[in-house]
């Protein structure tokens, strides 16, 4: 799983310009599920179709996109302005090399005269520098959209990448389809667009698939790092079963579920409290009529920033308890 | 890419070198406005179109309460489309059926929201003053000292302010709350005020819808660019391949209240959203270079790549960029980031519709004037024309 | 009555007249009171003199009715781009600003709009609170090459409101200008009353000029004329919604001339007016004028050797904004108590009037 891992985290898609990561989960899981297509915004829903009268239509969604930054006005000397796509933190920005669509890489770099140089940066006082010497030759205009980049490096149980946030989430899935030898269900796994700009994607796929229940797998944060949140998620302590976040509150009837499969399948889990982040299951909840939903969240360090940790085996207890959820009937 | 051939292209896309499409590098954009006279005239509006936009600008619709633009429109359409119903939140919904319509013949959606920001009347003082609360996002720092008209009859009022002389320096210097602002209708009791207006009954700017030189000038060019630019795209006698759904909407500046119910129910294939986007094209106090313009008056329609609300579907973005250029139309694309229209909203109905917003750019929005540019909203129609004539189910295709 | 002052207060504050540049509305206001007077006279620095020969014997002694003409403005300081950078002339109240129509008066007139710039380009300091206005713009909707390659606006042109009147109920006028073209107005009324009640002493109504700037207009018309008395007839703060906190300062809409009284106002002549207005059964109030009258008086009470001075008033709400209100009755009151007044004027009042 790690070889695929390394290939989505890397791969470029900030939020509505996913198409370089579907192609390439497309390319992963071919010729698996029953059907693969492609929804009015973008969202790849892979179905797996039902096996037993008493299956459940269920939706899984993991995101593809990833933050990123929006060229919005090239000047003179071709320094780039940039808006943010989804969450970024100027902290985070400073030094960072991001890329374009076409491989185009440039720095972020920082106004030296700025109103007050002690405080943090906004946005505003950012630009991306992709090395152009003249106004003739810039390769970027506005409009072009870019993530970070950074390479994936390995700490032994531990895992470091930007865009952990979410392709982990769908490598899970990945995985899930492919070692899900029978299930009773109809499972739907989208990969869905445009989660962190407002969870749009998962809102219309929730609409157009009309399943009795979602389960999002998305990263969450932890509160085991020096002077951290107070939160006890921590990396090491097993696949995260979400409680609540800020977005929503996971339904008692999912989250009891996940937490009776992980018993019985003896799979190491935590109960998490998210104070502010949200994930697509909370566009799930308020779908049409509404859905029954909830989340497994992979702990993850430094969210939003280039360098996201994950613990591995946290990542393998996800799969787990996905597959021992989706092997069994489910009555809710 | 598409099936029919444009019309009215030169047979090689060639645009005049003054012209700006501020993202390509060849000839980047400035804050100053390009030097040679365009080889294009710029397109006219008729006596009758500018005094359609003249009666639209100068009608108050506020958010809620749009009757007097929905009379507007529904007499402006009335004999150019197959059907008209007005839904349940006020929204006006027509459709030009394509000559051989069926259940298969794709739906394209076409809005423009008809309200406006203004105010609502929420008490009487005893002085015979009114209290009242914005609706929308008014600029507040533009009310004070300002005419207003109230109530369905148009009462004028003006909305007073203490004389500086007597403020203390730092009164001088502080924000008027719009909760300390009052409409003055000339009574001077509650009672004598009742007689005139109503709780709950809304008010809005006066000015007066004037063309200026190459400007537009009037309040509500938000959105009555939009409302205009559609109502021609309706009498435009042109057939075309597919159903054209003409929305216009209700309650966008409170929310995209509107859209929402009507991109359900029309579930189209595609949409397009015609609005007024900021131009804040002004100078900076310190000289330095203005990166945030979001968009500019003269440099043609702003097409948006990216707003708050929505990422705009890159198929319809390519398609609008590429029926300007094969024309020789000028325009250029919003600045990425704030802001939002109905497309918001319409984008996620449902299993979600491939849609992008444009735009006439317009310079002081939700203040008592705005100002913007003749030749950008001709400009604006002539786009959306073409882009309706040559629409294709493949322009949508991947 | 009504309408033909409702109609003649209109033209009045329609026209533009900043400070120091007064002509337009200088030819109205001859074009209104040279019928009305025997001979009109433009002074040194632009002011209107209309002079109304008495009946008396000579030689005679002559009454100055001081209403001052220009108002508040703005200027041209600079053209930038396709915006024009202002500077004030009079008190501006930067608060009511933003979004106002003006007129631009360059090689032609043209329409503005002034724009308040998004806080992103202001400085930092100018971003909360009110924007000065230094910092403000003006918008002509004409493109950058227009404006400079014709020369058609250029730094020291001047600009004034373009605010139209507005009709309230109660006959309450909005316009702006009415600082102090109500005035004006006011002694176009007098002029028009006196006609049946020929007086005996000379009268001059004058329409000066740059009071907003400083009474210069004032300063100098009073040394040419050199009266025996003046009135000045301004406007007064009105009470109304927008200056509860103000109770103190502000006077009725509808409760008449405001007369004023302190140092600046010659005691004799107060009481002169409130007889006459006792005479004509007229409400007024009485003004409490501690220090500067704020208005010509303060010039002319010492041009030359001193002249007894005295302010006449009419309330005024949302001074200085392009929204100022008044009652019209008001107007036409401060007409009638002037000519009542004049109309009572005998030959020996001088010898009469006291201090005490």
């Amino acid at each position: 799983m790690k070889p695929l891992l390394k290939k989505l985290v890397e791969a470029y898609g900030p939020s509505g310009y996913e198409g370089q990561v579907r192609d390439l989960i497309r390319a992963e899981i071919r010729n698996i599920p029953d059907y693969i297509t492609m929804d009015p915004l973008g969202n790849l829903i892979a179905v797996v179709k039902k096996k037993a009268k008493s299956g459940k239509k269920v939706m899984l969604s993991a995101h593809m996109d990833e933050i990123g930054v929006m060229v919005s006005h090239i000047d003179e000397r071709s320094y780039a302005r940039f808006q943010n796509i989804g969450g970024v933190f100027p902290l985070h920005c400073v030094g960072s090399r991001v890329r374009f669509a076409d491989g185009t890489v440039g720095v972020i770099g920082v106004d030296e005269k700025r109103d007050d140089a002690t405080k943090i940066p906004a946005l505003s006082d950012l630009f991306i520098d992709v090395g152009a010497t003249s106004k003739d030759d810039c390769p970027v205009k506005v409009g072009d959209a870019a993530g970070f980049y950074r390479p994936m490096e390995e700490l032994g149980h531990r895992l470091i990448a930007k865009s952990m946030d979410d392709r982990v989430g769908a490598a899970i899935l990945i995985e899930t389809l492919r070692a899900l030898k029978s299930t009773p269900h109809e499972v739907a796994f989208v990969f869905s667009v445009q989660e962190e700009v407002g969870l749009r994607g998962a809102g219309t796929a929730a609409f157009g698939l009309d399943a009795d229940l979602g389960i999002a797998v998305d990263v969450t944060r932890t509160g085991d790092t020096p002077n951290g949140l107070k939160m006890a998620v921590e990396l090491g302590g097993g696949a995260a079963i979400k409680v609540r976040d800020s977005g929503m509150i996971a339904d008692p009837r999912i989250k009891d579920l996940l937490v009776q499969r992980a018993q019985e399948a003896r799979i190491k889990t935590q109960l998490e409290i998210l104070e502010r982040g949200s994930t697509d299951a909370a566009a799930m909840q308020i779908a049409r009529g509404g859905l029954p939903a909830g989340c497994i969240s992979i702990p993850t360090r430094y969210l939003h920033s280039p360098s996201e940790m994950v613990d591995f085996r946290d990542v393998q207890a996800c799969v787990n308890l996905l597959l021992a959820v989706l092997q069994r009937p489910i009555e809710i | 890419m598409a099936k029919k051939p444009v019309r009215k292209a030169a047979p090689k896309p060639r645009r005049p070198a003054a012209r700006l499409a501020p993202q390509r590098a060849k000839a980047p954009a400035r804050d100053q406005r390009p030097q040679l006279q365009p080889l294009v005239r710029p397109p006219k509006a008729t006596a009758s179109e500018m005094d359609l936009l003249r009666e639209l600008c100068n009608a108050i619709a506020v958010s809620g309460d749009e009757g007097a633009v929905r009379r507007i429109v529904l007499d402006a359409i009335r004999d150019h489309v197959d059907e008209v119903r007005v839904d349940a939140l006020g929204n006006v919904l027509a459709v030009k059926r394509s000559k051989r319509s069926s259940q298969r013949t794709p739906r394209l959606l076409v809005a423009a929201h008809m309200d406006e920001v203004g105010f609502m009347l929420t008490g009487h003082e005893s002085d015979g003053s009114l209290r009242f609360e914005l609706v929308g996002g008014v600029e507040e720092r533009t009310l004070l000292g300002k005419p207003v008209l109230v109530g369905p009859k148009r009462l004028p009022g003006v909305i007073g302010a203490a004389p500086v002389h007597l403020l203390k320096d730092d009164r001088r210097n502080a924000v008027t709350k719009v909760s300390q602002m009052r409409i003055d209708i000339g009574v001077d009791s509650a009672d004598a005020a009742k007689r005139w207006v109503k709780m709950g009954e809304r008010g809005g700017f006066t000015t007066e819808f004037a063309v200026v030189g190459p400007s537009l000038r009037g309040k509500a060019l938000d959105n009555r660019l939009g409302c205009a630019t559609l109502i021609e795209l309706l009498r435009a006698p042109a057939v075309y391949d597919f159903d054209l759904h003409a929305a216009f909407t209700v309650q966008e500046e409170v929310g995209l209240r509107g859209a929402r119910v009507v991109a359900y129910a029309v579930d189209p294939a595609c949409a397009f959203v015609l609005d007024c986007t900021p131009a804040r094209d002004l100078p900076s106090s310190d000289d330095r270079e203005n990166t945030q313009y979001n968009s500019r008056l003269g440099l043609g329609p702003a097409i948006y790549i990216s707003d708050k609300g929505m990422i705009s579907n890159d198929r319809l973005v390519r398609y609008l960029q590429q029926t300007a250029d094969a024309a020789g139309l000028p325009y250029q694309f919003r600045q990425p980031g704030g802001g939002g229209t109905d497309a918001g909203a319409i984008h996620l109905a449902r299993e979600g519709v491939p849609t992008v917003s444009v735009s006439v750019p317009g310079r002081y929005p939700h203040s008592p004037v705005m100002l913007a540019r003749t030749e950008d909203w001709r400009n604006t129609v002539k786009l959306m024309r073409l882009a309706l004539e040559n629409w294709t189910p493949q322009v949508l295709k991947r | 009555m009504e309408t033909l002052l409702l109609s003649h207060l209109k033209e009045l504050t329609t026209a533009p007249g900043v400070s120091g540049y007064e002509h337009h509305v200088r030819d109205l206001i001859r074009a209104a009171w040279t019928p009305l007077t025997d001979e009109p006279h433009t002074d040194r620095l632009g002011s209107l003199w209309a002079i109304k020969h008495g009946t008396g014997a000579k030689p005679r002694p002559r009454i100055m009715l001081a209403a001052h003409m220009d108002a508040i403005g703005l200027m041209v300081s600079q053209v930038e781009g396709e915006f024009l950078r202002v500077v004030p002339i009079g008190g501006i109240d930067a608060r009511v600003m933003p979004g106002q129509l003006v007129t631009v008066h360059g090689r032609e007139d043209l329409p503005g709009v002034v724009a308040e710039p998004p806080a992103f380009l202001l400085p930092k300091a100018n971003r909360e609170g009110v924007v000065p206005l230094s910092e403000l713009l003006v918008d002509t909707g004409l493109p950058a090459d227009t404006l400079r390659v014709s020369g058609l606006v250029k730094a020291g042109d001047v600009i004034s409101f373009a605010q139209s009147p507005v009709e309230l109920q109660n006959e309450l006028l909005a316009a702006k200008s009415l600082d102090n073209r109500a005035s004006v107005a006011a002694l176009t009324v007098c002029l028009e009353t006196l006609k049946s009640r020929p007086p005996v002493w000379d009268v001059i109504a004058v329409a000066t000029v740059q009071e907003e700037v400083g009474l210069q207009g004032a300063r100098a018309s009073a040394f040419a004329l050199h009266p025996d008395l003046a009135v000045a007839v301004d406007v007064t703060h009105g009470s109304g919604p927008a200056s509860k906190e103000y109770a103190d300062k502000t006077f009725p809409l509808g409760g008449g001339p405001v007369l004023g009284l302190g140092p600046n106002i010659h005691p004799g002549l107060h009481a002169a007016l409130k007889a006459a207005a006792d005479r004509a059964e007229m409400p007024y109030t009485v003004e409490p004028m501690p220090a500067h009258s704020g208005t010509d008086a303060y010039a002319i009470q010492i041009a030359r050797a001193g002249i007894p001075t005295m302010v006449v008033s009419i309330p005024l709400r949302n001074m200085h904004t392009p929204v100022e209100v008044l009652s019209l009755k008001d107007v036409a009151r401060v007409g009638r108590l002037l000519a009542e007044f004049i109309a009572g004027l005998s030959a020996d009042f001088m010898n009469t009037l006291t201090l005490d």
